[in-house]
């Protein structure tokens, strides 16, 4: 477990004055399923920005899936991929029509496109959906081929942002079966979050307060270390807003 | 009434809040009535023409007299063969070529018949065609002042320019009344259909449903500012027009502001209507320009006069309100005509005023199905 | 209450404010409605009492927005009857909505107004002032107060959920209706917002509100579970969790996914689902014994730890889910 594909020393952002991320420090573990907390306006979506490839940090060390992300943000992108709650599969689009897409953005070979929609449709038991518009499928649906197709091209690391809010209980669970599923092969699941239940999930957890990661640990060490239930009365506890 | 006014205050506050919205209020038709004033304008100001005078006569020199002294042209040069005119024309200043025959004086007086030649540079075709024209009429107009007194009435006339109302020949008497009608309805019906579907949009209509607010108040309360708003812009277009290029109202400038005031708020219906019909902002921006302002500008009578129109034209345009306030406007600023002779249009513009506004208010929705 | 179905204005619909100590805040009969063949809500009945926090918990798309719309009036029920505060929700929709208090899903405040014009706006429009009504938004506004010249779309989303709930109570509604109004915000805005919700407790408004989080179902008075359009339970929240019909069990080993694959092809196993860090399962005989153990030693987990616990609201809802569509997990 210590094949470190996230390693993150004295990060810096600053835009002008205000310090987004403010001196962070932290390694993520291949096959990990990482939470990443904070309240509204935080830094979560800077980070995230900077791990992705999408922004540069202002100083410090940023490694991501091997490649430094102040200059080789291409190859990052190659080795992630991104899925959101808002947005993520183009609704105008049937089933395979957006497999297909992604594949090809991601540059996949035909063939293994081909393979990996059938393994796909197989693994969620979506044959007879295939041809269907994503504005079809019922939400639960969605979100689970939204997951698959971000991690269609074997990414090393896989960013989550808000994967279950809002989804029914039978939806999140299977939910995040195909995210241990994932994890289980090697595939880093890195989640943000502020449903503190969906924290609860995760191998380790950080929680981030004005720019700052003020807690590092298994939601267990967590709850023991600030004497509290749930992941949710440790944040309350130390993230307060700002 | 409290209620009524507190909504009112906000529409203001909206207003006054969006420099985007003021621009488009004020912005617009300003720069509009001095783009189209100026720069899209038809007269033309110091065309440069040249002159090839072979008979160099009294007349010849007389005539090119008035030429340049009309204000239009500004003479560029004076030619001496017809190999100069390519040469001429190259330079680029210089955008037509008066030609005078030989004799051209004599053979006028004798045979009552002289020839003038116009070449003009026909790669601006527009001011090509100003250039010939208003030469064309300044020719005439020596003609006939010669031939009074002088001739007996024995020297041919040809080309017969009729100018009546617009004895200069200046097009802002054309493009300013075209212009409010244009901006009126686009700016009325485009502002309040933007306004009430963006309470829809934002969601905060639903919040004034589940109020007390009847809709008749919404409705209302969304109007108001607006009429305000356009009504002050009138003046400003008015005013503009005045200070700016001389233009005065030769009718009743009553009886003008109250054609306005119908218009605009013929538009402010029509806007309301355009947003009952639209889920969102883009459907209410697209169908008032698309809809409205494409219309307004080809087949109001605005740019194109609608007798030269094919038939089905004119039947669409006879179902554009501007159609009307465009002969409205243009018969009491520059005809100076009274009601008497706009009554009709201003009928058909109250009839659909209150068609828009029938249709409004009982489309307006009291839930959100 | 036929008599005050008649809708009575004024000053009269005051004096009888006793009579309405019997009446429910909100009687729901059979509510149906469908958006062309989609059945958004299917046979609805529910009754909320006055001055309680009723909550609706669902997944996004069970119909609770669908359902608050009809409640303040804003769709039309295709079936059913809804009697508000005593009123008829169809016919009587313009007194009704003098003393309904609503805050929609979305922020639907005007974010190029301040924070002070928008509360002075919707006191005018409802025929009051922002001084009448200060002592009942008090507790909330002043958090806001400090900021009262900025504009709403400039707020965080903990202070615009503070202001929207300012807005919707300026006028001292009797009942408060509240669409999914943690969605967005972050953990602290939220606890702190059920904490408002319970201080309004003693002005006596009926309050509904909707979640898709099961676990605010602990701070209503009583919630009802809905899923595809129909409700699955109503109760109070210790009922409904004490309506879990098994013994529920926790599972934890390090490799989860292993955990759950090992745990699902035993036949003994019931249920076997994730949830947070354990899996929490359920067992044909309802016993737990040294077999579990033994067995998933055998396959490989050594490192298994099982618990009995307790279970959560999330937990009742599966199972009632199961129930409705006849739906199990077992491969």
């Amino acid at each position: 477990m210590n094949n470190t594909v996230i390693s993150v020393h004295n990060l810096v952002k600053k835009f002008g004055s205000f310090v987004a991320n403010d001196n962070l420090s932290f390694e993520v573990y291949a096959g990990e399923i990482f939470g990443f907390l904070g309240a509204n306006g935080a830094g979560k979506t800077t980070t995230i920005r900077i791990l992705s490839g999408l922004s540069k940090p202002t100083s410090g060390e940023v490694n991501v899936a091997g490649f430094d992300a102040y200059d080789q943000t291409e190859q990052i992108k190659k080795n992630i991929g991104y899925m959101c709650q808002k947005f993520s599969l183009y609704e105008d689009l049937t089933v395979k029509e957006n497999i297909i897409l992604y594949g090809g953005i991601y540059g996949m070979s035909r063939s293994l496109i081909r393979k990996r929609l059938i393994e796909l449709l197989a693994k969620l038991r979506f044959q007879e959906y295939e041809n269907r518009m994503i504005s079809d499928l019922p939400l639960g649906l969605r979100q689970k081929l939204a997951f698959s197709v971000a991690v269609l091209h074997e990414p090393k690391i896989v960013f989550l942002d808000e994967p279950t809010g809002g989804v029914d209980p039978i939806t999140r669970r299977q939910f995040w079966e195909s995210i241990y599923e994932t994890a289980s092969r090697g595939i880093t699941v890195f989640v943000t979050t502020h449903y503190m239940d969906e924290a609860e999930y995760c191998d380790r957890i950080s929680i981030m307060n004005d720019g700052k990661i003020v807690a590092l640990d298994t939601p267990e060490n967590l709850k023991k270390q600030y004497n509290a239930g749930t992941v949710e009365e440790v944040f309350i506890k130390i993230a307060r807003p700002v | 009434m409290k209620r009524f006014l507190g909504f009112v205050k906000k529409e203001f506050l909206h207003i006054f809040r969006d420099y985007r919205t003021l621009f488009i209020l004020f912005g617009i038709p300003v720069a509009q009535i001095l783009i189209f004033g100026f720069a899209v304008s038809n007269d033309i100001k110091n065309a440069g023409v040249a002159i090839l005078d072979l008979s160099h006569d009294e007349i010849t020199l007389k005539l090119t007299d008035k030429i340049i002294s009309s204000g239009f042209f500004k003479k560029t040069e004076t030619l001496l063969n017809y190999k100069d005119i390519d040469r001429v024309f190259k330079k680029g200043k210089t955008k037509a070529v008066i030609i005078f025959e030989n004799d051209f004086g004599r053979k006028l007086i004798s045979e009552g018949k002289a020839s003038l030649s116009i070449i003009a540079d026909g790669s601006e075709p527009n001011t090509a065609t100003l250039v010939t024209n208003y030469t064309t009429a300044i020719v005439n107009d020596f003609t006939t002042e010669l031939a009074g007194p002088v001739l007996n009435n024995s020297i041919r006339i040809s080309p017969e320019v009729k100018m009546f109302y617009n004895p200069n020949l200046k097009s802002h008497y054309m493009f300013v009344p075209g212009v409010v009608t244009l901006i009126l309805i686009l700016i009325c019906a485009l502002m309040t259909s933007v306004t009430i579907t963006r309470e829809k949009e934002f969601g905060t209509m639903e919040v004034l449903l589940v109020s007390p607010l009847r809709p008749i108040q919404i409705i209302l309360g969304k109007v108001m500012p607006y009429f305000i708003l356009s009504f002050i812009n009138v003046l400003l277009i008015l005013a503009l027009s005045w200070l700016v290029f001389d233009l005065p109202v030769k009718g009743s400038l009553i009886l003008l502001l109250a054609e306005c005031m119908l218009y605009i708020l013929m538009s402010l219906s029509l806007g309301i209507l355009i947003s009952t019909v639209s889920a969102n902002m883009q459907q209410a921006i697209f169908i008032s320009l698309i809809g409205l302002m494409l219309p307004t500008v080809l087949l109001s009578g605005f740019i194109f006069p609608i007798e030269n129109m094919p038939k089905i034209y004119d039947y669409i345009s006879s179902i554009l309100p501007p159609r009307y306030f465009i002969v409205i406007i243009k018969n009491i600023m520059i005809k100076g005509t009274g009601l008497m002779y706009i009554w009709k249009e201003t009928l058909i513009l109250i009839i659909m005023t209150l068609v828009f506004i029938g249709i409004s208010v009982r489309k307006f929705k009291i839930r959100l199905e | 209450m036929a008599l005050l179905n008649q809708g009575c204005p004024g000053k009269r619909f005051f004096q009888q404010k006793n009579n309405y100590q019997m009446v429910k805040a909100i009687e729901s009969s059979g509510i149906s409605k469908k958006f062309g063949p989609t059945k958004a809500l299917d046979n609805i009945s529910f009754s909320v009492n006055e001055s309680e926090v009723f909550g609706f918990i669902g997944p996004d798309g069970a119909g609770k927005t669908t359902l608050f719309r009809i409640i303040t009036t804003l769709l039309l029920p295709d079936e059913g009857k809804m009697s508000i505060l005593g009123m008829d929700s169809t016919t009587n929709y313009k007194e009704l909505r003098k003393n309904i208090g609503y805050m929609p899903g979305r922020f639907s405040l005007y974010q190029d107004l301040s924070v002070e014009e928008n509360l002075n706006f919707f006191a005018t429009v409802f025929g009051t002032s922002v001084e009448e009504n200060y002592e009942l938004i008090s507790d909330i506004y002043s958090h806001i107060e400090p900021f009262k010249k900025r504009l709403a779309g400039k707020l965080s989303g903990g202070m615009k959920q503070k202001l929207a709930l300012s807005c919707a109570l300026i006028h001292k509604p009797r009942l408060l209706i509240l669409d999914e109004p943690t969605t967005g915000v972050d953990a602290v805005s939220r606890s702190e917002f059920w904490d408002m919700l319970g201080k309004l407790r003693k002005y006596n408004i009926t309050i509904i509100v909707s979640t898709p989080y099961m676990d605010e179902a602990i701070r209503c008075d009583r919630v009802a579970l809905i899923q595809n359009g129909k409700i699955l339970s109503i109760d109070t929240p210790q009922k409904i969790k004490a309506g879990f019909s098994r013994k529920l069990f926790t599972v934890k080993s390090a490799e989860k996914y292993k955990l759950i694959k090992t745990l699902r092809k035993n036949p003994e196993i019931l249920t076997a689902y994730p949830f947070g860090d354990s899996i929490h399962v359920t067992l044909n005989n309802n016993t737990l014994d040294n077999s579990l153990y033994e067995y998933l030693a055998s396959e490989g987990i050594g490192d298994a730890i099982i618990m009995e616990a307790e279970a959560g609201i999330e937990d009742r809802f599966l199972e009632l889910m199961e129930k409705d569509n006849g739906i199990t997990n077992k491969a």
